[in-house]
């Protein structure tokens, strides 16, 4: 059975998924990608017309706090980490327009 | 130290004034000093802040006496936030990065006068099942190093079966910290969805993950598991169910408790494995436990399910990883850089092969045109597989299965193919597809001395019949005193 994954279809989710892939991944995973999903194709054989998803275990609702402020993380803790901290509290990026 | 290394004795001896804490915590990183050189269970130790928490527990020790983990070291992976120190998921992309704010679960243990000795090693964001997908350098399993300690938690549960802490908390998403316990012979709780907060975990699959707890018997896992659970303003998924009363709970009874085997899906399984397995069974059933047969007719179906709505989750929860807020950068490589080329060479550079695939898989299956075919129909066949657990769990106290269909493997045995490696959690991923707790505890060992798992499963928030089934049969089988045999 071929690979139910083009190479160009690897191409293309790498750039949903932003992954700047090398010529060699993009192989490898057309392959490996392939050869999971092939395995998933087992699904197809359950009956589930009249399932609905599950999309989350909790037995419980979510459930809400009061709306009130309370501490947070100030302004330097959250720049803290980042990369490449600019000026007045701000996160620098590579230029966005123009 | 004139104790077994267990939490319940290390906690008497130092309530009691035998030991002080710093000498405990001292102990403990001497011994990560000359064995963790040999396993490489630990991204970074933390000795100064150690040193600094277990001198606070002996200055408070007489109004602290009752705080349940009194100077007890213990070990954090390293995807579980931890204030004023690394945390790295093991992967390049978190390199630097320090956690401004303490998980919830490490608020809690530390409040219960537990003492965080470092950091474990993983599989890189918890994605994998043998700690070989980790920036770091893979961990050994200290009964033989040749071997890999299971994944993702492979250092956590390394650190303990080696005796470099009696405690590693660790994460589960699907088999995490039970795969790993069992092919190190450690017990690994995977506690019931929402019953543990995730908040400072840094998130992989969040209908999958849950916290837990290893160590080397039942009654410690129980013991930390209470500290840990319950509900938390900073997690709306935590439920509010009470913790069990351990005092009712252990020590383990089996008598009259029905246990359910699925004969069906155990074809396949290592025949030492098996015969661990059905050995242990007869111990339980010499106990006064009765086993039935069940029928889980869609769990052959689980291994697809989750290796798509893991890896979708994982994609969505990983898009955060970009470069701009924390962690690593991609270098400007002199070609005019904008933001969305800043973005793909970050991630490409950051991320490891595994969890580039797993993000790849992922957004295959929540793409437009895939999402139903995938996404949806794996979500539906996951509701079937729960049914089969509620339909089993209308006869029968616990479920009890393999935790592992192998002992141990070699390294680098499924490396370059990652389907034979899914293909292992076939025991393990349903208690995550469904929620339900689950404990991995030793069952014994192979002809080559490999330890192996006996898993139990419950019902949703019924934590304590894993304790107390588990710890019945750990009194008839204390696999936990037998120490691997390591070179130091």
């Amino acid at each position: 059975m071929s690979s139910p994954l083009t190479k160009a279809e690897v191409q293309r989710i790498a750039r949903l998924a932003h992954l700047n892939l090398t010529t060699d991944e993009q192989d490898l995973f057309t392959r490996q990608l392939g050869q999971i999903l092939e395995y998933a194709e087992c699904l197809r054989d359950v009956d589930t017309t009249t399932v609905s998803a599950t999309w989350h275990p909790g037995s419980e609702p979510g459930w809400l706090r009061a709306d009130t402020p309370r501490e947070s993380l100030t302004n330097d803790a959250a720049l803290s980490n980042a990369p490449a901290p600019g000026p007045q509290g701000l996160f620098r990026v590579p230029r966005v327009v123009g | 130290m004139s104790c077994d290394g267990t939490v319940s004795s290390l906690h008497s001896a130092i309530v009691d004034g035998d030991i002080t804490a710093a000498e405990v915590c001292e102990t403990y990183l001497d011994r990560i000093g000359s064995v963790d050189v040999h396993l490489n269970a630990f991204t970074v130790v933390l000795h100064d802040l150690a040193r600094a928490q277990a001198e606070e527990v002996d200055r408070m020790r007489d109004a602290w006496r009752e705080r349940a983990l009194l100077g007890i070291p213990i070990t954090i992976k390293d995807v579980i936030c931890t204030r004023d120190s690394p945390t790295t998921a093991a992967s390049r992309i978190l390199a630097g990065f320090h956690s401004p704010y303490d998980a919830t679960v490490v608020k809690r243990l530390r409040s219960a006068g537990a003492v965080v000795v470092g950091k474990t090693n993983c599989d890189e964001f918890a994605m994998g099942s043998s700690t070989e997908h980790s920036a770091y350098g893979p961990t050994y399993n200290p009964w033989s190093v040749d071997r890999i300690p299971g994944g993702s938690s492979g250092g956590a549960a390394a650190a303990v079966a080696a005796r470099l802490a009696p405690v590693s908390i660790a994460s589960d998403t699907g088999g995490s910290i039970r795969q790993p316990a069992g092919f190190c012979g450690v017990v690994g709780l995977k506690p019931t969805y929402g019953r543990v907060s995730r908040y400072g975990l840094l998130a992989f699959a969040s209908s999958l993950d849950q916290i837990g707890p290893m160590t080397l018997t039942v009654a410690d896992a129980a013991r930390v598991f209470c500290v840990i659970a319950g509900r938390d303003p900073l997690d709306a998924t935590t439920a509010s169910q009470p913790t069990p009363d351990l005092s009712r709970t252990l020590p383990g009874d089996a008598t009259g408790v029905t246990i359910g085997v699925p004969y069906s899906v155990m074809e396949g399984v290592n025949q030492e494995v098996r015969s661990a397995f059905d050995t242990a069974l007869e111990v339980l059933t010499q106990r006064g436990a009765r086993v039935v047969d069940i029928n889980l007719p869609h769990m052959a179906y689980a291994i697809p399910v989750y290796y798509l709505v893991a890896p979708a989750e994982a994609s969505s929860n990983l898009a955060r990883y970009d470069g701009v807020r924390y962690g690593f950068r991609a270098r400007s490589d002199g070609a005019r850089e904008d933001l969305e080329r800043m973005y793909n060479r970050t991630r490409d550079e950051g991320f490891g092969t595994e969890v580039k695939r797993r993000i790849m898989l992922g957004t295959y299956a929540l793409s437009a045109g895939y999402y139903d075919e995938y996404y949806v129909k794996a979500q539906r066949v996951r509701s079937l597989i729960i049914e089969d657990y509620d339909r089993a769990f209308e006869t029968v106290d616990v479920i009890a299965m393999p935790t592992t269909p192998t002992p141990a493997f070699h390294l680098r045995e499924h490396v370059d193919n990652p389907l034979a490696m899914y293909l292992g959690d076939i025991f393990t991923v349903s208690a995550n597809l469904t929620g339900l707790p689950a404990i991995s505890v030793p069952a014994g060992f192979t002809a080559d001395k490999l330890p192996v798992g006996l898993q139990f499963l419950g019902r949703a928030f019924d934590e304590a019949s894993l304790f107390r089934v588990g710890d019945a049969y750990e009194q008839d089988a204390p696999w936990w005193r037998t120490e691997p045999a390591l070179a130091v």
